[in-house]
């Protein structure tokens, strides 16, 4: 049955490894200030863990990454967003 | 002159008259040192995200205001002798901040408007 396996053939070609680029939302849709008061907005930004989630994931540039964070860091002051949780998505 | 932004969170525990006169407080406490308020949002009694001082639940206010910055120390200091407070923070508004805010409350207020007519 080995002869089988060799013998597939594919009408279109598999896509293997077509990584789509990343990019900023923020310059792409034009935002200039991140709200710390929108807690819901924020959440998109933090994993199940409420932990920030990394640029290298995001594709945030570094300028909106920092603002990212420093609202986050603001909502949390605020009782708004948790320090820690468990499930929060 | 800057423009800031303050949220404060006031305990739960007091009556609405109490909740009233604290806000009172910090409304006038601005308007004695040449503080220009220029909106101002109740956002009534909200759960915590994290318990403060064992209680759930805090009255938010937020306030925004422009002053000189040599006040802002002066108005952080208020809020910490103040028992009745559980959390604050100040922010100072740069020019992005400044058009987002004025942005939402337009929005806000079109809605408003477009929801009277409606009725």
């Amino acid at each position: 049955m080995a002869q089988n396996n060799s013998d597939i053939k594919y009408l279109t070609p598999i896509a293997v490894d077509t990584k789509k680029k990343k990019y900023c939302r923020f310059k792409k849709s034009g935002i200039k200030y991140i709200d710390y008061k929108d807690a819901n907005f924020l959440l998109k930004f933090v994993n199940e863990q409420g932990k920030i989630l990394p640029r290298r994931i995001m594709g945030t540039s570094t300028k909106y990454q920092k603002k990212v964070a420093q609202a986050v860091k603001r909502a949390r002051h605020l009782a708004l967003m948790p320090y820690v949780a468990d499930l929060l998505k | 002159m800057n423009q800031y932004e303050t949220v404060f969170i006031v305990t739960p525990v007091l009556s609405a008259d109490q909740m009233k006169e604290a806000v009172q407080k910090y409304q006038n406490y601005l308007k004695d040192n040449n503080a220009e308020i220029v909106h101002e949002e109740n956002w009534g009694i909200r759960k915590l995200a994290y318990p403060i001082q064992k209680k759930s639940t805090g009255f938010y206010y937020l306030i925004e205001f422009k002053v000189d910055g040599q006040f802002i120390s002066k108005l952080e200091t208020e809020f910490k002798r103040d028992e009745r407070l559980l959390r604050f923070l100040t922010v100072k508004l740069d020019k992005h901040a400044v058009t987002y805010n004025e942005k939402k409350r337009r929005i806000a207020k079109e809605a408003k408007e477009q929801k009277t007519e409606e009725n």
